[in-house]
Order: structure tokens, then sequence, then C-alpha cells
């Protein structure tokens, strides 16, 4: 690692921080229905559509009725999108006249995009029209992400209301989210992006002939629009098939600290958010600095382990061992480690780099990542409500150890909420363990790995991870544009999103009905690097107990295979 | 409850609707209109035009073979730098396959090089990037590649080293990234200052050394070029 690539993260980090308060400031005033300094265009749209919608954005909610617009309009937004996907040929902008996608593959796209994961088991530029890409995976890329936002708000206010039932409005969270949030940011990072080389246009695919004298066909598209909300809303789902690796998607290393940046940008300024809203802003960069110790961890272990790479290298002859198989050049080993991380942290999914031919520890950052419920600044929304599962749990274990009835933010911790965040935890892990050791003995998931020994389990574990986990990137090893793979990660990405939304909305209207008690003598404060402490011991004991198992399987037999110089066929 | 679950629907389709228009249409529209008339160059895919003919894009790579050009990284997008499927190989580090396909680059860059020596081989030049379509190799990996060039267009060396210096670029600001030379753009220059004899670029070579390229890349190991991502 040299003076640069500190250099580099530390820029990150600062922008990342200098970017939380007034980000989260804005985000306050637009779910707060406040005026913006964008409201002078976008308000007349927004009420507009309320019209249309024939709602009233000041309705409180209860809980369920909030949960059951969600359910709703997501299941709407996924028939929206299998239909787009399985009309294509008769749709307009397709240029290089792709044909009608699969029912099983449609499905797992449609729902893949519903569910903010953005798995991809097409190749873009090889099978998805212009049409395609734009009506049916961009519109979801953005409501998907509106939705993870609102609900990660819609807990806040039920933690910082006084008294009430309610905990906000769908729609109004939904258009707000859509219109005052990621509309505004996308057409800014979308430009940049363009300025770098990032292209935007409609063109057909461009036939030329190389130096060399062959043909060329080279894939075209509006990249750009696509690629901005693909991180902005850590959504993930690429324009191409090698996503931000293709030089046209992320075609320098400031393009690519522009987007590792948008990533971050959001789920960031979330927790400002709810250190705000509660009226404990230390609280909010307490949770912050727990976000940012294993960032910083992983960026590091993961670049660490790249570096070291591979000792085969240097057996057959290479100067270095460094691991640059399925890596850009211009980003070289930290960018792509970075961007491996930071992707992973969040549960964004875009990759700019293989994932499936990092070595062995290089690519447990990444897993590990997803595996704790990506809660490291997270997804869009997603990340909040996850890392204050483990809040709520943390406070409870405390609590429990001095002996008192835990309290979080003055409102009461009792068996309902723990039940909730429970559930959600255990759903999660039988989700990725079960389908894992489903997908390691039947034959249709085996015919799927792409490489032999511990890193063909590995291919495996990592898909049902990331499907749960709602993030997207892939060992792309793995073929997995098969009914089986199709059906059974849908049904992961599934379990993923809605089995912690609902549950994370129930203990929203859980709390927001809760009395608020002053603190005491013995609450446990929840700001200071105890809190901190302990919070992080809680991700990692918890993650900890529930993969090391299977991943012992995987990476770690992997990681001493590799150093013996072992190799399977 | 059923009511609610119909009024529900009926608002969620009209909310597709009218969020889609934006999201699809206005977004994608002022995002082009912007990209157009700010930087119209980029947004059409940095075209790189000779003699008024298309010759490639500025950021995808392509299959270089011949000697007088300077190669790229072994590319497992198609059979070779197919800028309609891209792909990286994703062989894992301890597949076998993997080691062949290092083992076979190492050999055919030692052998198209004879100045370099066993050992000091760039990690670039032997590994195939993510995209496939990687239109730069390192410094190093452009310098070691001097030799056979010089000897191939009958130039000099130290004009062929000025002229990779000249065409490093990054740090991007002097910190982002690594330093790189777009072979592309290289071996355009390098037509341009250097020019061989005309056939030299007839189509009927053209094609010989579009189906050399794939043998090339994928070395010995035909079963190699069949593992890609779907």
């Amino acid at each position: 690692m040299s003076l640069r690539d500190l250099l580099q993260l530390f820029l990150l980090v600062v922008i990342l921080f200098l970017s939380t308060k007034p980000l989260g400031l804005y985000l306050e005033k637009v779910y707060d229905g406040d005026k913006t300094f964008l409201s002078f265009v976008l308000r007349p749209v927004e009420k507009f559509i309320y019209r249309l919608l024939k709602i009233d954005p000041c309705e409180d909610q209860y809980w369920a009725k909030y949960a059951i617009d969600l359910l709703i309009f997501s299941a709407v937004s996924l028939v929206f999108t299998y239909a787009v996907l399985r009309l294509q040929p008769f749709l307009p902008l397709n240029p290089a006249h792709q044909g009608v996608v699969t029912p099983h593959l449609s499905f797992n796209t449609a729902m893949s995009f519903v569910t903010n994961t953005d798995w991809q088991s097409y190749g873009g530029e090889s099978t998805l029209s212009y049409f395609s890409q734009m009506v049916g995976l961009t519109f979801q890329n953005f409501v998907s992400a509106s939705m993870g936002m609102g609900v990660a708000v819609a807990l806040i206010r039920s933690l910082a209301k006084k008294e009430g039932q309610g905990i906000g409005n769908f729609w109004a969270d939904l258009i707000r989210g859509t219109l005052y949030v990621l509309l505004p940011l996308c057409v800014v990072i979308a430009i940049i992006l363009i300025s770098q080389g990032v292209i935007q246009n409609f063109l057909p695919y461009q036939e030329i002939t190389t130096l060399e004298g062959a043909k060329q066909t080279i894939a075209q598209g509006p990249v750009a629009s696509q690629s901005a909300i693909q991180m902005l809303g850590t959504n993930g789902g690429g324009f191409f098939s090698s996503n931000s690796a293709h030089p046209y998607e992320n075609p320098t290393p400031l393009s690519n600290f522009i987007q590792m940046l948008s990533i971050f940008l959001i789920p960031s300024a979330l927790v400002y958010l709810l250190g705000k809203k509660v009226g404990n802003l230390k609280h909010g960069w307490a949770v912050w600095s727990a976000m940012l110790i294993v960032f910083l961890a992983g960026a590091l272990i993961c670049s660490h382990f790249e570096y070291q790479g591979n000792p085969i290298y240097q057996k057959l002859g290479c100067v270095s061992s460094s691991n640059l198989e399925g890596k850009e050049a211009r980003f070289g080993i930290f960018n792509s480690a970075l961007f491996a991380t930071v992707t992973t942290d969040a549960s964004c999914g875009a990759v700019n780099s293989m994932h499936d031919s990092y070595t062995p520890f290089g690519g447990l950052v990444p897993l590990v990542n997803i595996m704790l419920g990506e809660v490291i600044f997270g997804g869009v929304g997603s990340g909040l409500y996850g890392m204050l599962m483990y809040v709520i749990l943390t406070v409870f274990i405390a609590g429990l150890m001095v002996g008192r009835t835990p309290e979080y933010l003055g409102k009461k911790i009792e068996g309902r909420e723990v039940k909730y965040v429970m559930f959600s935890l255990i759903v999660m892990a039988l989700s990725i363990l079960g389908f894992t050791a489903w997908g390691s003995l039947d034959a249709a998931g085996v015919a799927g790995v792409g490489n032999p020994g511990g890193h063909g389990f590995s291919e495996i574990l990592y898909a049902f991870t990331s499907a749960t986990g709602n993030n997207g990137s892939a060992l792309a090893g793995l073929s997995t544009n098969t009914p089986f793979w199709n059906l059974t990660l849908a049904f992961a990405m599934f379990f993923g999103r809605f089995f912690m939304m609902i549950p994370m909305l129930a203990l929203a209207g859980s709390m927001v009905k809760k009395r608020v008690h002053p603190g005491g003598e013995g609450t446990f404060p929840v700001d200071g690097p105890l809190f901190v402490g302990l919070l992080l011991g809680v991700i990692i004991l918890v993650g900890a107990l529930t993969f090391f198992p299977a991943l012992s399987l995987g990476p770690i037999a992997e990681h001493f295979d590799m150093l013996q110089g072992h190799s399977y066929k | 409850m059923l009511k609610q679950i119909y009024k529900s629907s009926l608002k969620s389709a009209v909310a597709t609707g009218s969020l889609a228009l934006l999201v699809c249409g206005v977004y994608p529209a002022v995002v082009t209109v912007f990209g157009k008339i700010l930087f119209p160059d980029q947004a059409s895919g940095g075209r790189l035009e000779r003699d008024g003919k298309l010759v490639g894009a500025k950021l995808i790579g392509q299959v270089f073979t011949r000697p007088e050009y300077f190669h790229g990284r072994p590319s497992l997008a198609g059979s070779g730098y197919d800028a309609t499927s891209s792909s990286g190989s994703n062989l894992g580090p301890t597949n076998q396959k993997f080691h062949d396909s290092l083992k076979s680059n190492l050999e055919s860059v030692l052998k198209e090089n004879p100045d370099l020596k066993w050992g000091e081989v760039p990690n670039d030049l032997v590994t195939a990037s993510g995209s496939g379509l990687d239109p730069h190799v390192s410094p190093r990996g452009a310098w070691v590649q001097v030799g056979r060039v010089s000897k191939a267009r009958g130039i000099n060396s130290d004009q062929l080293k000025s002229l990779i210096d000249a065409h490093t670029t990054g740090p991007q600001w002097g910190i982002f990234g690594e330093p790189t030379v777009n072979i592309l753009v290289l071996n355009l220059e390098l037509d341009r200052a250097y020019p061989l004899h005309a056939q030299a670029r007839s189509s009927g070579e053209g094609l010989q050394s579009s189906v050399s390229a794939a043998g090339v890349r994928c070395g010995s190991e035909t079963s190699f070029c069949s593992i890609k991502q779907k």
C-alpha cells in the first residue's frame, strides 16, 4: 500500500464527512415537507402527482397501512417490469434487436430490481434493449431506493415522536425521496460522469475496423443516466455485463472516485438525520463512527491481501505477486479493492473488478460485509434500519448485563421489539445458509459453478449472500441464467428485502406508541466510545457466530490451498 | 380490507405511471441533452477517426498481435475485445485453468519480447482485465515492448520511449488511480508518426490477424475460452 493509496482513502472519508451534515439537513426538510431550494420547480410536480393519486400527503399512516401500501406498490411494479422484459421485441428503442427475455430470467430480473438487489443473471449489452434498461430497470432503481429511504425515515420518526400512532405517509415518502433527493443528485452525478467519458446516447451499436483490420462492434446506450442512479440508489445494476469495470461505464479513476462517493452519500446523510431527528446528534455520530471503523478495516484488509496476491504469479515468472486478474489497469489494486469494499458495505453491488478472481481473503471482505447485513453506511435506507437492529440488540444486551429494562433514546425496549429484530436476523441467516446448502447439494445448483474446489462453494455462498442481502454483486463465474438459479435467487432476494422491511415497519409501529422517559443514572448512554465498542462487538459476534463455519469451507480453506500452491481441475 | 387493497393497487398503478414518466422520460432526456451540449465527444463514445474512417473508440481496447504494434492485456470479452460482450475470466486463484492461462500468457509475452527476462514480466500483461476491453497497460507494460516494436518498425528505441512518456497519463490530478498508457491511442500515434507500408493495412491480412488473435489470447487452452461470464 502506498502513501497515495492512503491519501485517496483519506480524501474519500473527508469528502463523505463534509457532505453528511448538509445533505442530512436537506433530507430533514424534504421528509418534513418543508421548503427547499428546489421547491420552486418540484413542488408543482409533487402536488400534481398527489392530485393524480388522490392522496393527502399529511395523512399520518398507521404502520400496517404503510406496509400494505409498500407491498402492493412493489407487487404492481414487479408486474410492470416483468411485462416490459417479456414484451421487449415489441417495444421501442431496440436498435440491436434483442429478443424476448425468458420467463425465469424476467422474473429473476424483475424481482432483482424491485428489491434493490440488481443481481444480473443476464448480460446487459447482449440481452436487453435500451427501453428495457431505461423503463424496466432504471424505474425500479429509483423507486426501490426511495422506498428504502422511506422505511428508514419512518423508523426514525417513530423513535423521535413523543406520542402518536402514525409513522408517516408511504406515498409522500416515495414521491419526495424520488423527486427531491434522487433525481437532482442523479442529474448532477450523471453529468460529471459524462465529463469523464461515460457515454449517454441512443446510437446503434458502432461498427468499426480496428488498426489491424479486424471488425469490432461497440455497444452504445444511455449509460450515464443509469450509472448515476445505480450508485446513488445503491442498486448496482450496470448497463453493461461487466458493470463498472467497463470503460464506458467507469472510464477514469476520478469517475471511480465519484461513484464510490455516490454510493455512500445518502446512507451517510441518513445517519445524521437520525441524530438530528431524535435530538441526539452525538448518537448519530457515534453510529457513523462505528460504520467508519468497519469500513476502514475492510478496505485495508481487502487491499492488503490483493497486493500480497497469489504466489503463483512469481513462481511462473511475473515481477510481483499482486493480483491483477479481473482488474482494470487504470484502477490497479487499490481502487479495485476499495470499490469492492464500498460496494458491499453498502448494498450497492456494482463492481469495477471481478470479485471471482480475488484472492480468498481479498474476496472474504466483500462477502463478510454483506453477511453483516450491509450496515456499514449500507444501502439507502436499508443500511440505517439494518444498523438500528444491531443498535437495539446492543442496548438490549447492555441492559441485560446491568439488569435493567433496556431503553433506547428514552423508549423502553421490550420483548416485542427484540422479537422483530431477531426475526429479521434469523430469516437472513436461514435464507443464506439454507439456500447455500440446497444449492451445494442439488445437481442443478452445482451445474452453475464455474470454479472447482473450495472456490466453487464460495461462489454458491456468495450468490445467496448477495441475493439475501440485496447486494447484487457476484462471483460471476457462477452461471445463474438457469431456472434453478433464477428462481432460488429471486426468492432469496424476496426474503432478504421484505422479511426485513416489514418487521422494521412493525418495529416502528411499536416504538412510536411508547412514551419517552427521561434518562436516569442507570441509562446506558448511546453516544460514547463504550457504545461504539459494544455495537461493533455485537455486529461482529452475530456475524461470526452465524457464518464462520460456512466461511471456513470456502474462502478460508482456499486461502491455505493457494499458499501451498494447490490447484483444482 | 379488500377495498383498501383495491384502492392501494390503483394508486400504485398511477404512481408507477407518473414516476416512470419522470425518471424514465424526463430524467434521461435532460441528461442526454446536457451531455450533448457540454461534452458531445464523451457522450457519443470518444470516437477515433483516421482519414475520415472510424478506427475505434478511445476507451475501448482492440486486439493487437502484430509485432509493430504495442499489445494490450489478454481479453476474455467474446473471442477477444468483443465490445458487445464485456467480461473478465472469472477464474479463481486456485483454479488450474487460471494457472494454465497465466503460464501460456507468460510464454507468449516472453516469446514476443526476447529482451524481456523471466521474473520481470509485468503482471498486467499476463492477466485478463475485468471488462475484457481495458484500453490501457501500465507504463512498464509498454516499456518492455519497446525492443520488439522498434525492431519491427526500424526506428530508434529512444524515440519510442519518449512517445510512451508523452502518452503516459495519471495518476489523475496527481492523486487518483494508476499511471497508464492507452495502447490504442499510442498505436494510432505510432502509425501517424512512423507509418508502415500501406499494404500492411490491407484487409486480407486484417482478417487473418483477427483469427490468430483469438488463438494467441487464449493460448492453446481452448476450454479456457469457454469459461465466461454469462
